[in-house]
């Protein structure tokens, strides 16, 4: 359970672009950039000479190529994503996950670790349980989940709250800085997952209202630079 | 020869506008715009799945809007859930908002824009075009431009931007005309005309350079609430 903060910060790196001062708001139309020498990815495109903003966001600039990161808005799900559902269905071959979504995910009974019995499956996972899981790949039947990797499973004891899914990228911080420092301040285990569901567990109820305190803080204070010091200090004061 | 409106202000004058994204916390994206005493909040929730089934599109996300007034909102009480009037401005700002939305990455889906008056002085539909068309792009929606809507119209000869509701109701001399429409910021293109009352062809010309002057202030309105999110 420990190790998740690390592999969610692989399959999103965009946290720095919260705070560096290069990147620079832009709105739907607006012209980031002029000139044949730059490339659109995504959320840009280009107009004539122009590489133009199609949604709101942080325009980025790396290298020549420009994109633009969405520092608000409902959860997108990504491939590789690793994210917190609630079990809400079970069919024949696997069970059917909220993950916070306009589409629902699906677990299939292979993607479990170890072997399950069809007729028994409640026993492994039941409808409300909570999992941790990773987003296997997304077609045009829906999103297949897996349980394969580190930190993913069923969530026991704990509880679960929602932040941004645009601000997960900052709770983590760079290579896991940020959720490291929480977790080592206040003794819990935490995990993060990319729609914005966050879990806690730790010894006592104090710690554990602490660490949400913490990541609610890390959340509303998203663009404030140097934040991870910042923390520091508050948990020294606290 | 300029006229003497009934609030001081100039002939090609807008009321004083004021916009907001992000004041309503549980949805994907919210704001407020309002011109004068005329104020619209509107949320955008989803893209989210669509019920009924029957009404998914696999190829591209649907728009959904709902507009209605509440109860409090006008001096005659208005009697609360959805009317004619309102199911056909909520049609009409369908209509006005889905040129720009580009909604392919979200098959099967539908995107649902409230919109609510909480104070209406004339030009409710125009403000809750701009508050909505902020909405979306706050809810981070892939768009190609914003929108801004405003209505021109007529005290007897004279083109006026941005009525009251006395100047709506004015009868006199030609009687009362409202033009509402809506434009896409960056462009030529014209999401929506609609015309209430009586105007010569020769100065529909006039009112639609009116207009577009007029677009550029509400954009530059809406373009400072979506800059100001980060502090």
């Amino acid at each position: 359970m420990v190790k998740i903060s690390e592999r969610n910060t692989n399959t999103d790196n965009s946290e720095d672009a919260l705070v560096s001062k290069k990147r620079k708001i832009v709105i739907p139309g607006e012209v980031i950039a002029s000139g044949e020498d730059f490339l659109p990815s995504d959320g840009a495109k280009r107009l004539g000479n122009d590489i133009v903003a199609t949604k709101f966001g942080l325009a980025e600039e790396a290298g020549r190529v420009i994109k633009v990161i969405s520092i608000t808005g409902a959860f997108i799900p990504r491939r590789n994503n690793v994210i917190i559902g609630r079990v809400i269905n079970i069919t024949m071959n696997g069970w059917v996950i909220d993950i916070d979504s306009a589409q629902s995910g699906f677990l299939p009974i292979d993607a479990s670790p170890r072997f399950i019995n069809k007729n028994e499956m409640d026993q492994f996972l039941c409808i409300g349980d909570v999992v941790v899981a990773k987003i296997w790949s997304i077609n045009q039947r829906g999103i297949d989940l897996s349980l394969d990797g580190n930190g993913l499973g069923k969530l026991e004891q704990g509880f679960i709250f929602r932040v941004s899914p645009n601000r997960v990228p900052r709770v983590i911080g760079r290579e896991g800085s940020m959720i490291s420092l929480i977790k080592e301040k206040t003794n819990c285990d935490i995990t993060v997952g990319q729609n914005g569901w966050v879990w806690i567990c730790g010894s006592t109820m104090e710690d554990e209202i602490k660490a949400r305190k913490a990541v609610e803080m890390v959340t509303e204070k998203a663009y404030v630079e140097g934040l991870t010091e910042k923390m520091e200090a508050w948990f020294q004061d606290n | 020869m300029a006229i003497k409106r009934l609030d001081g202000r100039k002939q090609h004058e807008l009321r004083k506008m004021f916009a907001k994204v992000g004041v309503i916390p549980n949805a994907d994206g919210s704001a407020v715009f309002a011109f004068g005493e005329t104020i619209a909040i509107a949320a955008v929730y989803g893209p989210r799945l669509l019920h009924p089934q029957h009404m998914q599109n696999p190829a591209t996300g649907i728009l959904r809007v709902n507009y209605d007034l509440f109860s409090f909102s006008v001096s005659d009480r208005k009697k609360p859930g959805s009317s004619r009037r309102s199911q056909e401005i909520s049609k009409m700002t369908e209509h006005a908002l889905a040129p720009v939305l580009d909604l392919k990455e979200f098959p099967n889906t539908v995107l649902d824009v409230q919109i609510y008056i909480l104070q209406a002085d004339a030009g409710t539909r125009t403000a809750g075009i701009n508050a909505a068309s902020l909405a979306l792009a706050h809810a981070g929606i892939p768009m190609k431009d914003l929108v801004c809507s405003v209505a021109i119209g007529k005290q007897d000869k004279d083109i006026v931007v941005d009525l009251t509701k006395a100047e709506e109701d004015f009868e006199g001399g030609e009687g009362p005309t409202d033009f509402p429409l809506a434009k896409v910021a960056n462009s030529d293109e014209y999401t929506l005309l609609q015309l209430d009352g009586k105007i010569s062809t020769s100065l529909v010309k006039e009112v639609l350079t009116i207009a577009e002057k007029s677009c550029r202030e509400i954009y530059e309105v809406q373009k400072k609430a979506l800059k100001e999110v980060v502090n």
